[in-house]
């Protein structure tokens, strides 16, 4: 076993491969931070439209949620990268492809948890903000909303670090992130245990500085 | 967009072998994954538990370090990065015997093993620390205790977040195709590769995990009503 393979691939890993500055464009983190963003954003608009009253809103809504749930992620980059440059007529980089499979395919979970969020917070506040004189719009923004994203802190969290290993999967079209990087490194030095081993640790740093974080939020919360 | 349908693909030539090839590999792929994945769950899960420190933090460590790591570097780890550590005979044994699918089998079951784990561990810690005191009361060791009392009432209490995880590990042995195991969507992209139809490929592949899917969990949603337990409706929450 021979770490030094490690220390002279170090900026390549790191700066490259997690970070994502250097000759190609890449980065785990350059990835998983927009895709959480915009899947969280995609997913409160999917957890409300499962609420709502009206069906026309509630089924497709249901629909998209048993979909996505029910097939798996690489599946769904796959589509996304063979149907968007048909649909758009012009190639679309990794990057692209990447990131509107994860938010497409992460929001379905999202909005799950934000649908059991809003569902989690009692009905007599419903009621109290209603006799308060309140519209629907408001009663959600200014009563529920609040309540329900403390009560979804724990699962987000989880949720979100879900995804960050996720990312490791747009290494399969060619993004270079840190798996990617490991990739090449790999085929140059022909090191895999190392350079695997490296990254899980890498990966793993990550991870567990969210739950920790996560579990310092539940405590708060509770 | 400019795009001609031709359907005929997945039943004309090869497809429909490949495909059913394809389910056949994900299906043994999963099973004996989530075999191995329940029994290091049900392993780990319970020594989490226990009052002997040692135990717990050998159990914990597994647990903290498989599931944090994404599942594609594990394939990779078992696939590329264990084999040269073993003696060379048994290398060239290992390459002539299908390594990338005992490597996914592997990564696919420790994975989910430490995730199956989390499940488990929330069952038994819904459980009353009174079973157990009464348990060891009537004189049962530790290990009867475990066997007879918690870990039976602890697996009926899971079945709906243990479903789920199963299926997340079903989908997940799509990654397997990346060590090229020839699994499902392995298939779908080899069909997709000979035909150049990507969309009529894709959406066989898709059907298919969607209907596995959708009838396991109908199928569970039965044998879960049938082993609620009677006057317990605490739902059992899935960490993580």
């Amino acid at each position: 076993m021979d770490f030094s393979v490690i220390a002279n691939n170090f900026r390549f890993l790191i700066v490259q491969g997690l970070i994502g500055i250097g000759p190609f464009i890449g980065g785990t983190l350059r990835l998983a931070m927009p895709a959480i963003v915009l899947g969280f954003a995609l997913g409160i608009v999917v957890g409300l439209a499962r609420l709502s009253a009206t069906r026309w809103i509630r089924t497709p809504a249901t629909m998209y949620v048993e979909f996505f749930r029910g097939v798996p992620l690489v599946m769904v980059i796959f589509w996304i990268w063979f149907i968007i440059p048909q649909l758009l007529r012009l190639p679309i980089p990794e990057y692209g492809v990447a990131l509107t499979a994860f938010v497409i395919f992460e929001a379905a979970y999202f909005g799950e948890i934000v649908r059991a969020g809003v569902q989690s917070v009692s009905r007599g506040q419903v009621e109290a903000a209603t006799a308060l004189g309140l519209t629907a719009t408001k009663t959600m923004a200014y009563v529920i909303l609040p309540q329900a994203l403390r009560n979804m802190v724990p699962s987000l969290v989880t949720q979100m670090i879900v995804l960050f290993k996720d990312t490791s999967l747009a290494s399969i079209i060619g993004y270079v992130d840190l798996t990617k990087a490991a990739q090449i490194v790999n085929n140059r030095e022909i090191k895999p245990f190392e350079i695997y081993i490296f990254i899980a640790v890498v990966y793993w740093l990550c991870t567990y500085s969210m739950s920790i974080v996560a579990r310092r939020l539940e405590r708060r919360a509770a | 967009m400019n795009y001609t349908f031709k359907w005929s693909v997945l039943w004309t030539g090869q497809s429909g072998h490949w495909l059913l090839q394809g389910l056949l590999t994900t299906l043994e792929l999963s099973a004996l994954a989530w075999l191995l994945a329940v029994a290091l769950g049900i392993l780990s899960g319970a020594l989490r538990t226990v009052q002997l420190p040692p135990l717990r933090w050998a159990a914990t460590c597994y647990v903290e370090f498989f599931r944090n790591v994404p599942l594609l570097v594990w394939m990779f780890f078992w696939y590329f990065g264990v084999p040269p550590l073993l003696p060379r005979g048994v290398q060239d044994w290992v390459f002539n015997h299908g390594a990338e699918f005992w490597a996914g089998m592997l990564a696919l079951g420790v994975y989910h093993g430490a995730r199956i784990s989390e499940v488990i561990r929330s069952g038994i810690q819904s459980i009353p620390r009174t079973q157990f005191e009464a348990s060891v009361a009537i004189g049962l060791t530790t290990f009867q205790a475990y066997r007879l009392i918690i870990l039976p009432v602890a697996l009926r209490l899971i079945v709906p977040p243990a479903t789920n995880e199963s299926l997340n590990l079903l989908k997940n042995s799509s990654v397997a195709l990346t060590i090229s195991v020839a699994e499902l969507t392995f298939q779908t992209r080899q069909i997709e590769t000979y035909t150049a139809k990507a969309i009529e490929a894709l959406t066989a592949g898709t059907l298919i995990y969607l209907v596995l899917c959708l009838s396991i969990a109908t199928i569970m949603a039965r044998v879960e009503r049938r082993y609620a337990i009677p006057g317990l409706i605490a739902r059992v929450g899935p960490a993580a």
